[in-house]
């Protein structure tokens, strides 16, 4: 069955983004990310090492042929700084598809949705699609569909956290009232994460300390992809309602002993 | 022309023989990385490295991608 994860202009047969961060060496990020079987990959931009240039790049290991990279601004505290990174990203590599995200504070990671939404008016003014991460507030989610943002991604719980979804009923709610892509970020620690967060109906999940961090990088990185797609096949098959009281599931007729 | 400047690269003083950002990307070796730079805080596209000269107290910062989620 063909079921396509369309945003902006790309278009994806897998609804699972990895990151690269986190992992303890590039053959490991290699590996894991082929073990997904992803096609999106987020990438963080940081200065050079001027004092030892030459040295191995995460992008000699992530072929950009073979992979859509999504550069990001993880670390950006002001809207300012988001523009300036995702401008440099889009020189370096012609990359269009980017994610933003605004932090608000070291100790939360939350975003600080005001300077988000004005670093996102001015990206889109620029012609970036930007795939936003924020809040698990529908009312943040749908400005920053209104402000052009081609992808709204809520967070499941804080970056790195492991704690799974924090409040279902706001990723739902943003979900139903969306006409772009939503795209739980941030909070999946492990596979009945992904499976839960699928089955609410967002198009897709993005994944990276849960896949870096576990003691097989490249069996997580698996288990995440089947869990992506077992999630993705219950919500689109449309699962059983919830009773109160059991329902026999052999005929209640016919016993021998009527 | 040979006369070294002093820039600001990366938040670091730094002396450099170049003249231009071709010559300062090749001075590092980096001619053949997926680099981008800003020059007091403008993006330069990579066709113009080789136009574009350095001066005294140019504030560059030359950046590459990393892991990260």
């Amino acid at each position: 069955m063909s079921d396509i994860f369309k945003v902006g202009t790309y278009t994806f047969n897998s609804r699972l983004i990895v990151g690269s961060g986190k992992y303890k060496d590039f053959q490991t990020t290699k590996d894991a990310t082929e073990a997904s079987e992803a096609e999106m990959i987020t990438v963080a931009v940081r200065r050079v090492n001027i004092t030892d240039p030459g040295k191995e790049n995460l992008l000699d290991y992530i072929d950009p042929k073979k992979y859509t990279i999504l550069p990001n601004t993880a670390g950006c505290f002001n809207a300012e700084d988001a523009v300036r990174t995702l401008r440099l990203a889009r020189e370096a590599g012609g990359w269009d598809l980017v994610k933003l995200e605004v932090l608000g504070d070291t100790e939360t990671l939350y975003p600080n949705v005001v300077e988000t939404i004005k670093a996102a008016e001015t990206l889109v003014a620029e012609g970036f699609q930007v795939m936003v991460y924020t809040n698990d507030d529908p009312i943040v989610a749908r400005t920053l569909e209104e402000v052009g943002c081609v992808a709204v991604m809520p967070l499941g719980n804080p970056i790195g956290s492991g704690r799974g979804l924090a409040n279902p009923f706001n990723i739902r709610v943003i979900k139903q009232r969306a006409n772009v892509p939503i795209v739980v970020d941030a909070g999946i620690g492990t596979a009945s994460d992904a499976a839960k967060a699928m089955e609410l109906g967002v198009d897709a999940a993005l994944i990276n300390t849960a896949i870096a961090e576990a003691n097989d990088e490249c069996l997580m990185a698996t288990a995440m992809r089947d869990a992506v797609r077992a999630g993705r096949s219950a919500y689109l098959a449309g699962r059983m309602p919830k009773r109160a009281f059991a329902n026999a599931s052999s005929p209640t007729e016919g016993y021998i002993w009527d | 022309m040979s006369d070294s400047m002093t820039i600001q690269l990366n938040g670091e003083e730094r002396s450099v023989s170049a003249q231009s950002l071709s010559a300062l990307v090749a001075e590092l070796g980096l001619e053949q990385r997926m680099i981008a730079i800003e020059l007091n805080l403008e993006v330069v596209p990579r066709s113009q490295y080789g136009e574009t000269p350095l001066k005294v107290g140019d504030r560059i910062e030359l950046v590459h991608m990393i892991g990260g989620g």
